[in-house]
Parts: structure tokens; C-alpha cells; sequence
């Protein structure tokens, strides 16, 4: 069963090195977690969205966590360009695997399913293909016309890191519609999970619950954390912090800005 | 009725989606996104009225099934109309969404390719919405191809290219040419302009329209009906574009 514990300490069971899949800025995305992971002066994380990342990816990448990062784009949305993010690709501080949005979900749902690899339309002729060595091009063994089709190898993240509403006693945590955070939790070898609430009924005895639930059996640890999206939002719950979004975006222009804000921001709760 | 460069945009485009059925709207799209909620309400109560399906954010978006839902109807099939843009565009609509100078400690680095590698292929029109209109923009060749405009035999591809539209006139892409076709001209522009800023070569047939603005009715119905639906997705720019109208 999933193990209760805090914040810091959940931080501290993510090692250095450890290959982490992280929500889109739109889904439950744990930034509280990110701090404490900050806090613990993490080292080396191979990082990877599902499929696009935000603020998460440019404070670890700003606080010098991340040594690769797989997404499909890191951006702050309407507030513009990730700063830290756009510094780091072009100083070469962090090896970048670009790759589009499907393929991130279809090589999730490999590792979901156990194979090793799945196929994905698209791509032929791009130069995110090109520059993926470990993706392969085949001729379609089904095609009549013998057409080329890429190949995409399994990604089994070692640890999903998410932010949900509500989790009970047994370890089931509440997701909603948030599906992504499934294919997450399915893929990787086990979740860590920050929540808001932690209620005593168990929420999988609840028709209305169960279905939008994620069982224990994917979670390895669980911790509160109040408004541990923000200044994301968590949906139905509370909405992004625009103003401390768009602030977060001009400080991190540089690196001193950027170490300022995450001094004021970051504080232990 | 005056309108402003985004509402004239947005009427440009919900024109273009008069023979569409599914429109699907991707990240950052809230021109494009305004267009296809002005189609819909304009085809409301018709049996083959507009469907829409948008992602970014909660409202107006109608999938369950995560992420990948978007996709895999893609895949299907399910969606005839889909937006792209690029930080840079050239003459075979080949799109860049990732940076300029050389891959990958590019000069400046933007964002990332985002479904554009499989989108481009799957959805049958693509419209590309880019409204800076320079020759930093329009370029010979693109620095990185994010999704290639057009594809060899053989490659499946339902999908592609479609228009182009810009803040100076609408091109129109010819797949089997392989090139642009300049369609219309916005109005207080004129071809010579458009040429002066695209650094790619495309078609110029012998007359050039201006393009057709907004009836007052549309303009009336966007910034009444459509704005704040619009804004439960990008509350930032309906504060920008609708509350300076006029």
C-alpha cells in the first residue's frame, strides 16, 4: 500500500538521476512537490512531459535539477516563452529530446500495455524524427503499398509525479477526467502523489468516485500539500494565478531574477 | 462598424471554415479558436452545422479520455479542420515551431513542435495562422521542420496544408504544386507589400481581391455572443482585443 508521509519527505525519495513524468500545466500539476524537490537540491533528473510542459519544467530546469528533458513544447501560454527553459537549450546546458505531443502519449501507452514499442502516423519528412536516433522507421508489414510508418520505443518513466484534489485512506487517489494522469500512473513504475484533502471514505466504494479514481496499486507515496498547484490552477477547485504566472515570467528572464523569485516563492510550508 | 486587426482575423477565418463539419483547436490558439466559435454559432440549429473541439484549458473543450483523446480522433479521422502556426514558414509550408539559427543550441529557442509532427498529416485541412508578416517569418527554408508541408508517395498522408493567413492576406496552398497562391489581399495593404515581406516565392494570379471584412452582424455577434465564451479559454486576450474595440 501507498505510504503517508510529507512533502519533504516524498522529495526526498526521488533520487538524483531518476526519470520523472510530469502532467501538463492544464492537469494537476504538483508544483509544491517541485519545490520541495528544489528544496532537496535534486541532481540529474531525466525529465519528461505528457506531453508539454510549464512552469515546473522551467523552475527545475532555472534551479539546475534537470540534466534531459522530453516534451513536446515547454511554454508559460499566454504569459510567453519559458525563460529558463529558452536560456538552457540555447547555452546547451541540458540535453533536449524534442518530440511531438502523440508520440509522448503513445509511448506512455506502450509501457501501459507492456510492449515494446508502438507505431505512430506522421513524422516521416520532420526534423523532430530526424533528430531522434531512437526512434526507428519500418515499412508497414500491412500496408499493401509498402509505406514507411515510425516505430517508438516504450517509455516507462520511474516515478509519475502528480497534484490531485482527494485521496482516501487505502491509498486510492481522485483524478476526475484527468485521464493523462492514468496513461501517467499506468506507465511508470510507480506514482507519487501530493493532495489537497484526505478523506476517510473509501472512494472506490462509491460508484460516482470509482471510475475517475486511481487505484492504490499504482501509488507509491502520498502527501498533502494545500494549493499545491499553485500558481497553477487545479481544475474545479481553484484557477491559475495569472498575475503570479505573468510576474514568474519577467523575474526569470535572468538567472538572478529568476533566483530571486524562487527565494520569496519557495519557502517550506 | 471599425474593427481591429484580431476581429478582422477572426471573421478571415471563421470564412474559410464554411465547408468544414469537426473543427479541432489546439495550445495558444485564440484567434483561430474565436473563428471556429463564431462558425459554430453561425451554423447553429443546422443538421450539418459546425462541431468544435477544443483543448487548453477547460471550456469549450469536450474531451474525457486525457490527453491522447484529441489524437487518436485525429487519427480516426474524426476532425476535417486544424490550425497551425510556426516561428517560421517557408514556400513548401513547412512549419518551424521550434527555434532559428542551428538545431538544438538554436539562437532563439522556442517552445517545441507541440502534435504539429502528426497533425499536419492526419487532419485533411490545415489552416496556418501566422499573423506577423515578415520576411523573418516567411522564409526561403525553414531552420528546423517541425511538420513538412508536403509529403513523398507512399507516406500516409490524408492530411495537410490549406491556407495561409496573415495580418496582410490570405494564401491558398496548391499541394500538387507544391507552392502559395496569394488568394486576397487585406484591405489598406496591397500585393506589393506582401511581396516586400515574404521571403519565399508563390503564385500571384493576374487579379488579386481584397478580402472580404466583417458584416456588421458577425462583428456584432463576436464581440457579444463569442467573446466571452472565448474568454473562459484565453481571458487574457478577449481583455486585450474586445475591450479596445472601436
Amino acid at each position: 500500500m501507498a505510504i503517508f508521509t510529507t512533502l519533504d519527505d516524498l522529495a526526498q525519495e526521488i533520487k538524483d538521476g531518476t526519470l520523472i513524468v510530469l502532467p501538463p500545466d492544464y492537469s494537476n500539476v504538483p508544483i509544491a512537490a517541485v519545490f520541495a524537490l528544489i528544496r532537496r537540491r535534486v541532481k540529474g533528473l531525466h525529465l519528461l512531459f505528457a506531453p508539454i510542459g510549464g512552469i515546473a519544467g522551467d523552475l527545475l530546469i532555472g534551479a539546475g535539477c534537470v540534466k534531459t528533458l522530453e516534451a513536446a513544447a515547454i511554454t508559460m501560454g499566454e504569459a510567453g516563452l519559458a525563460p529558463r527553459f529558452s536560456e538552457a537549450v540555447q547555452t546547451n546546458s541540458i540535453k533536449i529530446k524534442d518530440s511531438t505531443c502523440p508520440a509522448i502519449h503513445t509511448a506512455l501507452q506502450a509501457s501501459e500495455k507492456g510492449v515494446p514499442f508502438m507505431p505512430l502516423r506522421g513524422l516521416i519528412g520532420s526534423d523532430v524524427l530526424n533528430n531522434r536516433p531512437d526512434w526507428q522507421v519500418i515499412t508497414d508489414p500491412f500496408d499493401e503499398n509498402h509505406g514507411p510508418i515510425v516505430l517508438l520505443p516504450a517509455i516507462q518513466p520511474d516515478i509519475a509525479l502528480i497534484h490531485t484534489r482527494l485521496a482516501d485512506r487505502e491509498g486510492n487517489v481522485w483524478i476526475g477526467k484527468r485521464r493523462e494522469l492514468v496513461t501517467m500512473a499506468h506507465a511508470a513504475k510507480t506514482t507519487f502523489v501530493t493532495v489537497e484533502e484526505i478523506q476517510e471514505e473509501n472512494l472506490l466504494e462509491d460508484e460516482r468516485t470509482a471510475t475517475g479514481t486511481l487505484p492504490d496499486m499504482y501509488i507509491g507515496a502520498i502527501a498533502r500539500a494545500k494549493k499545491g498547484c499553485w500558481p497553477l490552477g487545479l481544475a474545479g477547485h481553484y484557477v491559475p494565478d495569472g498575475k503570479a504566472i505573468t510576474e514568474y515570467v519577467e523575474a526569470a528572464k535572468t538567472q538572478a531574477g529568476f533566483e530571486e523569485w524562487l527565494e520569496a516563492h519557495s519557502v517550506p510550508q | 462598424m471599425n474593427c481591429n486587426q484580431e476581429e478582422f482575423l477572426i471573421c478571415t477565418i471563421a470564412t474559410l471554415l464554411e465547408s468544414s463539419q469537426h473543427v479541432a483547436v489546439g495550445m495558444a490558439s485564440p484567434v483561430p479558436g474565436s473563428a471556429a466559435l463564431l462558425a459554430r454559432e453561425e451554423t447553429k440549429g443546422r443538421i450539418d452545422g459546425l462541431r468544435l473541439s477544443m483543448i487548453g484549458g477547460d471550456a469549450n473543450n469536450p474531451f474525457t479520455d486525457g490527453g491522447r483523446e484529441l489524437f487518436d480522433c485525429s487519427g480516426q479521422g474524426r476532425f476535417d479542420t486544424f490550425f497551425l502556426g510556426g516561428v517560421q514558414i517557408d514556400g513548401q509550408a513547412n512549419i518551424n515551431l521550434v527555434g532559428t539559427g542551428e538545431y538544438p543550441a538554436m539562437e532563439r529557442r522556442f517552445p517545441g513542435s507541440f502534435g504539429s509532427a502528426y497533425m499536419y498529416f492526419v487532419v485533411p485541412k490545415v489552416i496556418l495562422f501566422r499573423p506577423e508578416h515578415t520576411r523573418r517569418v516567411f522564409v526561403p527554408e525553414v531552420d528546423f521542420i517541425s511538420a513538412p508541408g508536403t509529403s513523398e508517395e507512399g507516406v500516409y498522408r490524408p492530411g495537410g496544408p490549406h491556407a495561409l493567413v496573415t495580418e496582410l492576406c490570405l494564401m491558398i496552398f496548391d499541394r500538387k504544386r507544391k507552392r502559395f497562391q496569394l488568394a486576397s489581399v487585406h484591405p489598406g495593404h496591397s500585393v506589393e507589400e506582401v511581396l516586400d515581406n515574404t521571403g519565399f516565392e508563390f503564385d500571384i494570379p493576374e487579379t488579386v481581391p481584397e478580402t472580404l471584412g466583417p458584416t456588421d452582424h458577425r462583428l456584432e455577434l463576436l464581440r457579444t455572443q463569442i467573446s466571452p465564451k472565448i474568454a473562459k479559454t484565453y481571458p487574457e486576450f478577449v481583455a486585450r482585443v474586445f475591450e479596445t474595440a472601436d
